[in-house]
Order: structure tokens, then C-alpha cells, then sequence
């Protein structure tokens, strides 16, 4: 307590042990996504330079432009958003269904499906990628919309974290809405989902963020410009402009990508950063 | 009634994650270029195939490569970052959800924003270099420096998350025994080294499997930052070079997917027999 709290020897160990390290950590994060926003608006010319330019001469979208015409950006833009609504909008009744089942219906083999479950939650999908080729193109849909979607609609993490939250709510809210003769179905829809609705917004944030995400898959069910999400578009971008005055038109691909995602990250941040980072304090 | 609410998305559990583990297997003792009508049994020779040529060495190599610097380096900085969000100065909230950000956003996105800036000829890093009188490496044909390329924008995407993590776990320490060290003299590095960091250890051991978890996985950036693995073969990416690359080698494919599988699951195991044994002090 030898240094007082308004003091100049206070003042320079706030600004260097707490401002300082916190600046430097938002724009090691900030700066790269800055220089794709800038770089995004810049001319070939100003790229192929031996001079940095650091502000783009005029906030004009040609290379918005030429991404949208050279491949056909709306269309993956398109499908990306179908892929991401339909999807999702699935998986989490999915999940909201199972965790339902799981938690309030009697059925002999519960344990056991539960842990098989959650030994589905440890396997990665990269590595059905090849079996789930051969399933899905034997059933004709490489290239759909719906060959896209329908092998990640099973749902073990949406399932997982709305069972451990319905574990939470109260038996008596249920016992109440049975002996008023709500049967399962209702109690489902009129009791359980309306006091569970941020857990619900959790998984489907979270469900939202990697189905718009999601390549590998995309990536190997389609080979045909118009069934391409965004991310598989963008590698289909970066084949066809190989010299460094495309990387203009790479960038408007890039925030074309990146924005939507970090439009609801900024405004629903506590939901995802929740969800993503569940199992990490209680074990 | 429990069938008819749970059914759908067993199945779907069962037909895409399941089905395609024994598939996999199955496969994998196959001789078998993909799209051929017919395939050949060949038993273990993929396996053997693998483990005695050149392959094992070059991409479990890598692997290991890899998974170690990315996991060691997202930790370690996010540990830092961590400390530094775990102050009471203004914006820490906001400097939260910013370092949390490139966790969520897409690796395609990320991988190109970074491929321009490592651009040896155009990008800011060859011009900062050329600032010093340095020629700008060959970030991309060098198989050695692709990697390093490669895992540090892995870690740059990463460390926020482990960051999150951090700060939940040390401000989920006992107050009243980080006050008792502080009233007994102990500075803040003796404090953090002797306290916090042995508390913080469930924390760590979590963190420490599910970063290699998903280390083990990384697929997007590998494949958008370097188009033919050239350095940059992890087991996820030589799997599916090897299927849907140059080569359409299924059946080889099937049996590096096994492998990896087979690391992913001794993994969690570890995991859940630690878990028992509880990484605590309390």
C-alpha cells in the first residue's frame, strides 16, 4: 500500500500490467481482420506494389463486384444460407426432442443410449468422411442441397447439453402440468421449451455458427459451382485468380464469409461463448 | 412415446457416425481406387503399406508436429492472454469477446486473410521484413515453413478459446486463500507459480485434451493455406488427400482414417480414466 491510487507510479503500473497486455491481445485479433476489410475496397494496383498502402484510395466494391460475377456468389450465398437455416432449424427440434425423451419419458435402455450418445459426441465427422461419401452419392446427392445437409442432422452435442439443463428444471412445474392432464407433447411445448429458451439459444447459436462454417463435407459431396456453400466458393475463387492482383477480389470473398458469422457473434456473444465452452468449469 | 421423440436422431446418430466407423474398417482392407465398380481384398496390406513405407514417418510426423506446437502454443498464450483479461481495469469484457472472435469465424475466411498477409511478394509481412532489409521466405513451397505458417495461424484462431477458459478457471479460485498468500508477502509471479497455476489444473487437463482433440482434427485452414499438403500432411489431410486428392486411393484413405481414430479414442480414454481419478486439490 505504498503507492497511492492516484499517483503517477500507480497511474504507469495500471497502464503496463493492465491496458497494455489487454490492447496488444485485441489487436493482435483485430488487425488482420482490419486488413482484409481495407484490403477488400483496394484496386490490383494498389496491391502489386513494392510501397505498402495502407487506406484503399476509395471505398469502391469492384472487387465485390468481380467476386460476385467471376464465380457465382450469390448462388453459394444462397446455399449457404439454405444449408445453415435448414439444417439447424432440424437439428436443434432434434436435440430439444431426444433431450426431452432422455429426461421426462420412462424407457428400459435409457442409460445406455445416453452413453452411446456421448461416445458419438467424441467422434469427429472427419473421419466418416469417406463412408459417408459412398452413402450419399450412391443415394444420388452429390451436389444437392440435401446431400449436404443430412448426414450432420444427427445431433449428439445439442442432445447432450439440453439433457444436462432439463436435468435442472424443476419436477415440480411437470407434475403440475400433468395432473392438469397435459400429456408429453404438451408438456414438451408449453412447459419445457419456454423456461428452457437460452439453453435453446445456446445450441442453435452454436449449431448456426459451424453448419455456416462447416467445409470438409460441403467441400467433397459437391464439385459443381451451383450446389457450393461459401467456404467451398471461396477455394473455387482461389483457383481461378492464381497472381497477386486477385487478392482484392479474395478478400471481399473473405469478409463475404467472415461477416455474417461475426455480425451474431458480436451481438449474441454470451450464448456462444457459453455453449462453446461448456464441460470447461464443472468437469 | 420415448421411441417415437428419440428415434429420428438415433438413427441418424447410428446411419452418420456409427455406421461409417465399421465402414471405415471395413474399407480399409480393401484395394480400391474411388468411383471403381470393384475392389479387392487385401486384408492388413494398407496397414502395412503405411507403417513401412515412407508415409508413417512423413505424416505422423507432421502430426506430431503439429498438435504439439498448436496445443502448446494456444495454451501458453492463452494463459497469458488469460492473466491479462483477469484484471479490473475498463474493456476486459470487451477484450473477452474480441480475442474469443476468430474461434467462431470461418477457417476458409481466416486461411485466405492470412495467406495475403504471408504473401511473399504483396503481402505485409514480406513488405515489414523488406523494411528491415530481409527477403520474404517462401512461405508456401518450403514444406518446413508452410507448417510454421500453418500452426501459427492455427494458434491465432485457437488462444481465444483457451483464454476463455483460463479466465473462467482463475476466477473460479478461492479468494480467501489467494488473499492469504498476498497478506503473507508472497509477490504476484511467486503467488501465480506456487497458487494458481497447481489450482488451475482440472482447467489445464481439460483444456490440454480438448485442444489436442481438435488439433487432431484441423482440417479447414491445412487445406485452404496449402492446397496440396505440401509440408502439411497431418493424418486428417493425408486421408483426404489421398481419397479425394490426385490419388482416389479409398481403401489406403479408410486405413489412415482407422489410425486416426484409433489416436482420437486412446486419447479420450486417457481422459476419462484421469477424470476418475479427479485432477483436484480439493
Amino acid at each position: 500500500m505504498s503507492v497511492r491510487p492516484f499517483s503517477r507510479a500507480n497511474l504507469a503500473a495500471t497502464v503496463t500490467t493492465g491496458y497494455l497486455p489487454l490492447a496488444l491481445s485485441v489487436l493482435v485479433v483485430f488487425l488482420p481482420l482490419l486488413w482484409m476489410v481495407l484490403s477488400s475496397f483496394k484496386q490490383p494496383g494498389e496491391i502489386v506494389t513494392v510501397d505498402l498502402k495502407v487506406l484503399p484510395e476509395s471505398l469502391n466494391l469492384e472487387n465485390y463486384r468481380v467476386a460476385m460475377t467471376t464465380v457465382p456468389f450469390g448462388q453459394f450465398f444462397f446455399n449457404s444460407t439454405v444449408v445453415t437455416v435448414v439444417g439447424s432449424s432440424i437439428k436443434v427440434v432434434l436435440a430439444i426432442l431426444t433431450a426431452y425423451a432422455l429426461v421426462f419419458v420412462r424407457f428400459p435402455f435409457k442409460k445406455a443410449i445416453f452413453v452411446l450418445i456421448l461416445v458419438a459426441l467424441m467422434v469427429p465427422p472427419q473421419v466418416a468422411i469417406l463412408p459417408n461419401y459412398i452413402l450419399i452419392a450412391g443415394l444420388g446427392g452429390k451436389n444437392t442441397l440435401w446431400g449436404i445437409i443430412l448426414p450432420g442432422l444427427g445431433t449428439a452435442f445439442g442432445t447432450f447439453l439440453l439433457r444436462q439443463h432439463f436435468l435442472t428444471l424443476p419436477v415440480s412445474i411437470l407434475e403440475a402440468a400433468e395432473i392438469d392432464g397435459a400429456g408429453h407433447w404438451r408438456r414438451l411445448w408449453r412447459v419445457v421449451v419456454p423456461v428452457s429458451l437460452p439453453s435453446i439459444a445456446t445450441v442453435a447459436l452454436v449449431t448456426v455458427v459451424s453448419e455456416w462454417n462447416d467445409y470438409i463435407w460441403p467441400l467433397i459431396i459437391t464439385d459443381k459451382p451451383e450446389s457450393m456453400t461459401l467456404p467451398v466458393g471461396l477455394t473455387l475463387l482461389q483457383n481461378s485468380e492464381g497472381n497477386g492482383a486477385g487478392w482484392g477480389i479474395m478478400m471481399a470473398g473473405a469478409v463475404l464469409v467472415i461477416l455474417p458469422i461475426l455480425v451474431v457473434f458480436a451481438m449474441l456473444q454470451r450464448y456462444i461463448v457459453a455453449g462453446l465452452t461448456q464441460g470447461s468449469v464443472t468437469g | 412415446m420415448f421411441l417415437a421423440l428419440a428415434l429420428p436422431n438415433l438413427a441418424l446418430i447410428a446411419t452418420f457416425t456409427y455406421l461409417p466407423l465399421i465402414n471405415n474398417i471395413y474399407y480399409s482392407t480393401l484395394d480400391w481406387t474411388l468411383g471403381a465398380a470393384s475392389a479387392t481384398v487385401v486384408g492388413l496390406d494398407n496397414y502395412v503399406a503405411f507403417f513401412t513405407g515412407p508415409d508413417a514417418g512423413r505424416v505422423l510426423g507432421t502430426t506430431a508436429v503439429f498438435t504439439v506446437a498448436t496445443v502448446g502454443g494456444s495454451m501458453i498464450l492463452g494463459l497469458l492472454v488469460a492473466l491479462a483479461l483477469n484484471t479490473k481495469v475498463r474493456g476486459t469484457t470487451f477484450a473477452r469477446s474480441a480475442v474469443f472472435a476468430p474461434y467462431v469465424l470461418s477457417g476458409v475466411g481466416v486461411g485466405l486473410v492470412w495467406l495475403f498477409i504471408f504473401d511473399p511478394g504483396y503481402g505485409v509481412l514480406a513488405w515489414l521484413l523488406r523494411g528491415i532489409g530481409q527477403q520474404s521466405p517462401q512461405w508456401i513451397n518450403d514444406p518446413q515453413l508452410s507448417l510454421a505458417m500453418v500452426i501459427l495461424v492455427y494458434v491465432w484462431k485457437n488462444l481465444g478459446y483457451c483464454a476463455v477458459v483460463f479466465l473462467a478457471g482463475l476466477q473460479s479460485l478461492p479468494k480467501d486463500v489467494m488473499e492469504a498468500a498476498s497478506l503473507d508477502g508472497a509477490n504476484d509471479v511467486r503467488r501465480f507459480i506456487s497458487m494458481s497455476l497447481p489450482l488451475l489444473s482440472p482447467t489445464t487437463f481439460f483444456l490440454l485434451i480438448t485442444t489436442m482433440l481438435s488439433s487432431l482434427q484441423a482440417f479447414d485452414l491445412i487445406r485452404i493455406m496449402t492446397p496440396l499438403g505440401n509440408g502439411t500432411s497431418t493424418l486428417i489431410y493425408e486421408a483426404y488427400l489421398q481419397a479425394f486428392g490426385a490419388y482416389n486411393r479409398a481403401g489406403y484413405s479408410a486405413s489412415v482414417s482407422v489410425i486416426l481414430f484409433a489416436i482420437l479414442l486412446i486419447i479420450t480414454v486417457v481422459q476419462l480414466r484421469f477424470v476418475e481419478k479427479k485432477v483436484h486439490y480439493s
